[in-house]
């Protein structure tokens, strides 16, 4: 049972009730909005062999069964970014592939959201991400909120590019200036701790087409770890990983994997619940380890 | 690290995604002030070498030369970055007028060793 009070509040409040207004010219009919959640699941680096995981071939079948173990079922499951874990083979790249689609074919939602990270996608500029999971930017609605899907990856210079970005303004441009909408992408799209490659290189000019919208929440991968920061009015969110926590940003020299401990294996794992909610508040999040107890 | 970027180093990469002609450019200014000139190679998945020691406010021109793949070179608290041209040598012009020291990495995604692509620049006073 989902403790709704115990949500963070991310979004405006009443953002819902201004949604209703007509900016739209009646083509969102207030029958579309709804409360609903999602699920964001991130990083699980399928692939991944070494000391940071020992578990890593069975941690994403865990968070797999977890996530069908919710009691009430997410409207949808966007996962942001690093399916897999690197490999310079392209063969072995879409093997991975072929095998994190396999295990997440488990999940009983079967609505699903994909975005590359850069260890699926920068080596070969998205090419096997498209091939097994389609485009790499894309947007959709649901239940009032206008979700965009950005690629800060496929450019292994992290860049989102001109041309996706002229995407995005005209995408944008569609929305009125109080609609919700949530930002799907693998890295952050600010300067969160560039000395280890946390930021996008021109993700200061993807803020500034979203600042004159006024209930923007930006949702994100990438740093291993829940991380929550405000750039103006917009709110960035990232999500633990599936496979192994990460240094909290600039903490260290360098951003080497937390040691495994082996008495508490998923510690610093996990994935979240997006709550999105037409009254009290526009999001509400919920941090879950891999498995229970 | 805290770094007054108003105090902090004048940082110069002379070819930035460059072309020949950037990079010869980059030479006539290196032959006029004759700043020390460091060799640094780039490759999956190191610099060599990966420390590099200044003194403060000692001109210095970092010569890369990429092997296997256009590498980035990036010192975020300096605020240089240069892309460096696989098979081009790409010059990066510093004076560094703050002692301390400096992570520099490689910001291109260049393979599964990236993420240890990194090294060190120690500005010493």
């Amino acid at each position: 049972m989902i403790d709704r009070r115990n949500f963070l509040k991310l979004g405006a409040v009443g953002g819902g009730a201004v949604f209703m207004s007509g900016l739209f010219g009646g083509v969102h009919a207030a029958a579309e909005q709804e409360d609903f959640y999602f699920v964001q699941l991130s990083d699980s680096h399928w692939g991944y062999s070494g000391p940071a995981n020992p578990d890593a071939q069975n941690t994403l079948r865990k968070a797999v069964a977890t996530v069908n173990a919710l009691d009430v079922k997410p409207d949808f499951i966007v996962f942001t970014g690093d399916l897999t874990h690197t490999t310079d083979d392209p063969a072995e790249r879409r093997r991975r592939m072929a095998e994190f689609k396999t295990i997440v074919a488990g999940l009983d939602v079967q609505t699903i959201h994909f975005l590359a990270g850069e260890h699926d996608a920068s080596l070969d500029k998205g090419a096997a991400f498209i091939e097994n999971f389609g485009p790499t930017h894309y947007s959709f609605d649901h239940k009032g909120v206008h979700f965009i899907a950005l690629d800060n990856v496929s450019d292994p210079g992290a860049r989102i590019g001109d041309e996706q970005l002229a995407w995005l303004k005209a995408d944008l441009a569609k929305q009125a200036s109080d609609a919700r909408i949530v930002v799907l992408t693998h890295r952050p799209l600010f300067d969160l701790a560039p000395k280890w490659d946390w930021a996008t290189r021109d993700g200061e000019q993807a803020v500034a087409l979203l600042m004159p919208y006024s209930n923007v929440t930006v949702f994100y991968g990438h740093i291993h770890q829940e991380h929550h920061q405000m750039t103006g009015h917009i709110a960035h969110h990232a999500a633990k990983s599936l496979i192994f926590p990460l240094p909290a940003p600039g903490s260290q020299a360098t951003r080497t994997p937390l040691p495994y401990d082996a008495a508490t294996p998923n510690k610093g794992l996990g994935f979240r619940e997006v709550d999105a909610e037409v009254k009290e508040a526009a999001y509400q999040l919920t941090e879950f380890p891999v498995t229970k107890g | 690290m805290q770094i007054s970027k108003r105090r902090f180093m004048m940082g110069v990469p002379l070819a930035l995604g460059a072309v020949a002609g950037s990079v010869l450019l980059a030479g006539t200014a290196m032959a006029k002030a004759k700043e020390r000139v460091i060799k640094i190679e780039a490759r999956k998945f190191r610099y060599a070498p990966n420390l590099i020691e200044l003194k403060k406010g000692e001109a210095v021109v970092l010569e890369f030369t990429a092997v296997d793949f256009t590498h980035g070179f990036s010192v975020p608290e300096m605020k240089v970055r240069a892309d460096l041209l696989q098979g081009q040598v790409v010059r990066v012009k510093l004076q560094p007028d703050t002692a301390g020291q400096f992570a520099f990495l490689c910001d291109n995604f260049c393979g599964s060793g990236h993420e240890e692509m990194a090294g060190t620049i120690i500005v010493k006073g």
